[in-house]
């Protein structure tokens, strides 16, 4: 055997954790509480770290390729002959590699909750859903089929329902919390009957067989064609629409900057570093089949991604929030990794994209989290999100601004950080496939650079605000976690990525091409540069620019209106235009028509109740009429 | 006899009439009382049509006449019965117009 | 006797126990004693059950008893089960325990109304074990008449009116019924043999296909009626806002599962060439059905009327899946009816407990409940979440083999249709979470709902009891799947034979 079986033990435990937290959380005292779902995330942590030493060092690697093991499988639910509902537990590069971010950056958001939460109401509760959305998530990578993929697909998206709308009584947080549930929701139709149309034609839900090259059953169901378009293809699109949903890819990315209305460390987990990226890691599972079967639904998930890149990166730098502004880095960001995904090839040095991919989602989740959790930090020391009551804070919060700092230099790619390796390999892959699209990313990458060093001076330099206190740094508990990631932020980049995690398993050589290197490298520079200028005092520029560019900023600033085309959409059309009626015709029509037999059947019988009138002579009359109508009938009838 | 030149038809018009004349006055008088005359007109309408084919159809037997017998007798205390009724309903509605005697409906 | 006659029986002494009884706490205590007696016998049932097939029974109907009742037309007491049938009665005994909990509190003539209760329940069982289309025609009515007195004299609002209005509709429906049944009778005699109610017998024959297409149509309306299918599911969202919440719970959560089990088993079985051939007026009409049901659920005010829509688009579902007709659609129909059963119930319980607080069920006039009741809200939002379909409840499990069964059919009209049905996922979300949001989320509406007490013994006992049966649907699901699709062996087989698929 495999030696892995320990590996189901690392969802165990968190969900363990939420059922004991959850059932009898509210007896306890809540520091008792924040205490068990730590340790009980430390102990995953450690396994998972074993886990990916085991895996990666040991014993993972069979001549000289990464295998994939399913260390555990158990028929969940026969649906027909063929197809069953598995659960169990996938071992490959890519999972491990999830495993390890998840746990690391859920255990560094489980320590610093015990300090940032700390006074809440539903203390408890909060770590109950910590650990039912880590249970969730590490069921989702780990999954060893598309079905059960889906399974805590959905699960992850009700814990991030139940996150987001955690601030229960106050209605924008509910709002928010519904609006994410349903967005995704109806990204997940499109999972859903993607998947169906994918085992239909395949047999299967299994992942190992899905995304052996050359596939029988793949080869065969690409053969097939609706429209005119093989059903694979068709399949991966709808398949990608769940990803985009859950990914906030363009346009359904509406959910996520409405999503920061949950508490701060939610946003560090779920929407920055874990769940948004489940839809990369959804193409990443299923990337053979992508790649070799289906290279025009790939085409989609590159400029879907690049795209997504350009437009977030613009709004974000109109926006006000700081919360919002690292939403709409986020979304940037993975569009980064699809497009990625998108330009790759597969196979050895083909599947630069593939590694690249993977490479940024893992140091992305590092100095994203920290950029969150960083960010709580402030709001936690002003109690505000909005960068206009913020300002001169270096003084203050010393450690939060130097772990800042490195996530700002790290996302802006700057030199020897990790954002810069990672960065740069999306890049070139970019630019070996489609120039138009590492044009765009080129672009983005500069816009990234302003927009967070734009942030970064707003909030710690400048001027002094009115503050209701005097800003005091964090507690230890919560400085720690942000200091953990600051390193992981500085080193994640010296991992050897391209040996361990690859499109076919296989490792090969990667490294940086200068010319690429410098030029990214140059436009980084040039954003931080121009945000420098632009936010270090205060000065008449940005208003300047805003004027200037009047349209452009407008529309950015408002998102380019994407929330009201929405509303529309739900508000008008759905409800005003479709419910509406369907709720009036099923009482003015379908009723009616019954209430209408009911009345016909009741206004007959009042008409024909005049027949008995009472009247003595009248009943003669219709007697003596009928005698001799039937006489006269006799008569006619039977005497000729 | 009685019947020597008289042919049976004439009797059978004769009792023809008193029958119509009978279920005319039943439908159109608004009488109680005329009423109960019209329903006696009817009976011995059917009285004579019982005698006049007892006597010609079946001279040797009976029968017929039995019946009308039967028949006045009942009638007579039909008669009594339905007096008794409309003295009752006078009592009761202060009127024996058919018309207004309409409780028994709807 | 059997252990099948049992399931009658008692309900019978229990309703002549508390004939015996001098008030309203004796009266519910032998209530609840008789129903809990009646859930550990179905519980046994399940287990003999399991056990029996494990033992190698292949039988089709296991437990059965044939004793002759009315010679003339041949008409028997005939009972067995099969894995359907057991789950049904299962569903019965969970849902009417948690009834009989849920009506701790009623106080206007609390005898008569255990004693209607019960007597619809026993109409229930009676009506799943019965072999014989007659015996199971009698049960059937005796499900449906005493609906009438329940919500004319313990409902709420226009309680006559919908009182009036269920019971002519489902009235309606039996005079079809009985019009299908005795047409089936009358052709359903095997060469030499006389004519026969009982369901096994007649299936062994084909019934001529003219009278097939005669029948069909009728049986099927029929039951229709009360599985609520468009567009004859008008008596729901009001009989359901009328009746009190037990009667809710069982009509919602058992009764309107009589309909699509009597779909399959009286019509779809004895007759499968007409129902192949009418199929697809029934899958257009289920379709409308499903995402009809799901978009007026949409703007209703009315907590009922919002779960009644939401039933009519859950019932619609279980007769779509019947009707695609394969193993994997017709287990997801029967497991949507348990699935549908236990968390409509569940529902109902919960809204009559709110409306016990609030009075009032205009969910406009509520708001915050989340913080004054926990338990109850906390309930609300899980039985919300397995509504929506979330994996580990029973929702999931159900709507997802439906899914994957419906898929199965290629070719176009099948697709579509499929493909509309499961856009309801997303309807239902959107109701679900509208009313979570506003009736339990947000700031306390009213400040009179400080006082309020969260849930009593007795509520909680209600709503575990469903709870706990939802998740152990959802957990794991393999062992009634499997129940389910042995049992099915036989009618898909037959389905498939006379139409030489």
């Amino acid at each position: 055997m495999s030696g892995f079986q320990y590996v189901v033990l690392i969802p165990i435990i968190p969900f363990l954790m939420f059922l004991l937290i959850g059932l009898v959380g509210h007896k306890m005292k809540p520091a008792l509480a924040g205490l068990i779902g730590t340790t009980g995330l430390f102990i995953s942590t450690v396994l998972s770290y074993i886990t990916a030493y085991q895996y990666f060092f040991v014993s993972g690697k069979v001549n000289g390729v990464y295998e994939k093991i399913i260390a555990f499988n158990t028929v969940w639910l026969q649906l027909t002959d063929k197809l069953h509902i598995d659960l169990g537990v996938l071992i490959d590069p890519i999972s491990v590699m999830m495993l390890v971010v998840i746990t690391t950056v859920s255990l560094m958001v489980h320590i610093y909750s015990n300090g940032y939460m700390k006074g809440e109401r539903g203390f408890q509760r909060f770590f109950a859903f910590l650990g039912l959305f880590s249970f969730s998530m590490l069921g989702l990578v780990l999954a060893t089929n598309i079905f059960q993929m889906y399974i805590f697909w959905e699960l992850v998206g009700v814990s991030s329902f139940l996150l987001i709308s955690f601030y229960y009584d106050k209605p924008s947080a509910v709002a928010a919390g519904k609006k994410a549930f349903i967005v995704t929701r109806f990204a997940d139709l499109g999972f859903l009957v993607g998947i169906l149309l994918l085992s239909y034609y395949t047999n299967t839900f299994d992942f190992v067989s899905l995304t052996t090259p050359g596939c029988p059953a793949i080869v065969q169901a690409a053969g097939i064609t609706f429209m005119g378009i093989s059903v694979v293809t068709l399949a991966l699109v709808l398949i990608f629409m769940g990803g985009a949903g859950k990914s906030a890819m363009f346009p359904l990315h509406i959910w996520l900057p409405d999503a920061m209305e949950g508490p701060t460390p939610v946003s560090a987990l779920i929407h920055a570093a874990t769940m948004v990226v489940a839809g990369v890691y959804l193409v990443a599972r299923l990337f053979p089949i992508f790649a070799l079967t289906a290279p025009s639904a790939l085409t989609i998930v590159a400029y879907v991604g690049g795209f997504t890149s350009l437009f977030a990166a613009v709004i974000a730098c109109t926006q006000n929030d700081i919360k919002r502004v690292l939403a709409y880095s986020t979304m940037s960001q993975i569009g980064y990794m699809m497009l990625a995904l998108g330009v790759s090839g597969y196979g050895g040095e083909d599947g630069l994209g593939f590694m690249a991919s993977n490479f940024h989602l893992f140091t992305h989740a590092m100095f994203k989290a920290l950029l969150f959790l960083g960010a709580g930090s402030i709001i936690h020391a002003v109690h505000s999100n909005l960068m206009t009551e913020m300002g001169g804070l270096r003084k203050y919060l010393p450690i939060t601004h130097i772990t800042f700092l490195i996530a700002c230099l790290t996302i802006a790619g700057v030199p020897f950080l990790s954002g810069f390796f990672s960065k740069d390999e999306i890049l070139t892959a970019a630019y070996h496939h489609d120039k138009i699209l590492f044009f765009v990313e080129y672009a983005v990458a500069g816009l990234t650079a302003f927009y967070m060093f734009r942030l970064y001076f707003n909030v710690f330099w400048g001027e002094d605000r009115h503050y209701h206190h005097t800003p005091h740094e964090s507690p230890l508990i919560m400085t720690l976690p942000l200091m953990f990631l600051a390193f992981a932020s500085i080193f994640a980049g010296y991992l050897p990525f391209s040996e361990l995690v690859t499109s076919d398993g296989a490792g090969f050589e990667s490294h940086l091409e200068m010319p690429i290197a410098a030029a990214s490298v140059g436009i980084g520079l040039l954003g931080i540069f121009v945000a420098w200028v632009m936010y270090k005092k205060p000065s008449g520029a940005p208003v300047k620019m805003a004027t200037t560019f009047k349209h452009l900023y407008k529309w950015s600033y408002n998102k380019f209106y994407m929330d009201e085309v929405y509303l529309f959409v739900t508000k008008k059309i759905i409800f005003n235009n479709i419910s509406k009626p369907v709720a009036w015709f099923d009482r003015h029509v379908v009723d009616a028509t019954m209430n209408g037999f009911a009345w016909a059947a009741n206004y007959a019988s009042f008409n024909i109740r005049d027949l008995q009138s009472g009247q003595l002579q009248k009943y003669a009359f219709v007697f003596i009429s009928g005698v001799v109508v039937l006489v006269l009938s006799f008569v006619y009838f039977f005497m000729n | 006899m009685l019947n020597a030149g008289i042919p049976m038809e004439a009797f059978l018009v004769v009792s023809t009439l008193m029958f119509f004349a009978g279920v005319y006055g039943f439908l159109t008088r608004r009488n109680l009382i005329t009423i109960l005359m019209s329903v006696e007109l009817i009976l011995n309408s059917v009285n004579i049509n019982f005698l006049v084919f007892n006597r010609f159809l079946f001279p040797d037997k009976l029968q017929g006449h039995f019946f009308s017998l039967f028949i006045i007798a009942i009638a007579a205390a039909e008669a009594a019965v339905a007096i008794a009724i409309i003295i009752n309903i006078y009592r009761h509605f202060n009127t024996i117009n058919v018309e207004d005697v309409d409780k028994m409906r709807y | 006797m059997g252990i099948l006659s049992f399931l009658v029986l008692i309900p019978t002494l229990t309703i002549i126990a508390i004939l015996f009884t001098n008030d309203k706490k004796q009266a519910r205590l032998v209530s609840a004693i008789g129903t809990g007696v009646q859930l550990i016998l179905a519980g046994v049932l399940v287990w003999m059950y399991l056990t029996e097939r494990s033992a190698g029974n292949t039988a089709q109907m296991l437990f059965t008893q044939d004793i002759m009742w009315y010679p003339t037309f041949n008409i028997h007491y005939a009972v067995g089960v099969d894995g359907i049938s057991v789950a049904m009665i299962a569903l019965t005994a969970v849902v009417l325990f948690a009834g009989i909990f849920a009506s701790w509190e009623v106080e206007f003539l609390n005898r008569e109304f255990f004693i209607s209760l019960i007597l619809l329940s026993s109409g229930v069982f009676g009506f799943f074990i019965s072999l014989d289309l007659f015996t199971m025609f009698l049960f059937y009515e005796l499900a449906v008449i005493p609906m009438y007195l329940l919500i004319g004299i313990w409902g709420t609002g226009p309680k006559e009116y919908s009182a009036m209005k269920l019971t002519l509709m489902l009235m309606g429906g039996s005079a079809f019924l009985l019009v299908g049944i005795l047409g089936i009778y009358m052709n359903s005699a095997a060469a030499g043999q006389p004519l026969t109610f009982n369901l096994i017998e007649i299936a062994k024959i084909s019934i001529p296909i003219e009278a097939q297409r005669f029948f069909f149509p009728l049986t099927f309306i029929g039951f229709g009626v009360l599985g609520a299918l468009f567009p004859l599911h008008t008596w729901s969202p009001d009989g359901h806002a009328s009746a009190p919440t037990a009667v809710s719970m069982l009509h919602a959560g058992v009764l309107m599962k009589l309909g699509g089990y009597g779909c399959f088993r009286v019509a779809m079985y004895l007759m499968p060439e007409a129902a192949h051939e009418m199929a697809w007026i029934f899958i257009i009409l289920t379709t409308i059905s499903v995402v009809y049901g799901a978009y007026g659920a949409i703007v209703q005010k009315d907590l009922k009327y919002i779960n009644a829509y939401s039933s009519v688009s859950h019932c619609g579902l279980v007769i779509f899946a019947l009707l695609m007709m394969n193993k994997t659609a017709m287990d997801g129909a029967i497991l949507q009816m348990i699935s549908h059963g236990l968390m409509t119930a569940l529902f109902f319980a919960l809204i009559g407990m709110i409306y016990g607080r609030t009075h009032t069920r205009n969910i406009y006039e509520m708001g915050g409940l989340m913080k004054v009741i926990p338990f109850l809200s906390v309930v609300y939002v899980i039985a919300g979440l397995a509504s929506l379909g979330l994996p580990g409840l029973s929702g999931f499990v159900a709507e997802m083999t439906v899914f994957v069964g419906a898929f199965q059919h290629a070719d176009t009209f099948h697709r579509v249709a499929t493909i509309i049905v499961t856009t309801s996922i997303v309807v239902t979300a959107v109701y679900i979470l509208r009313v979570v949001g506003i009736l339990l989320l947000g700031p306390i509406k009213n400040e009179e709902f400080n006082h309020f007490k969260d849930a009593k013994w007795f509520e909680k006992l209600s709503t575990i009891t469903l709870l706990l049966m939802i998740a152990a649907i959802g957990l794991a699901p393999l062992w009634l799947s499997n129940m389910i699709q042995h049992s099915l062996i036989p009618i898909i087989q037959k389905l498939a034979v006379t139409t030489g698929i």
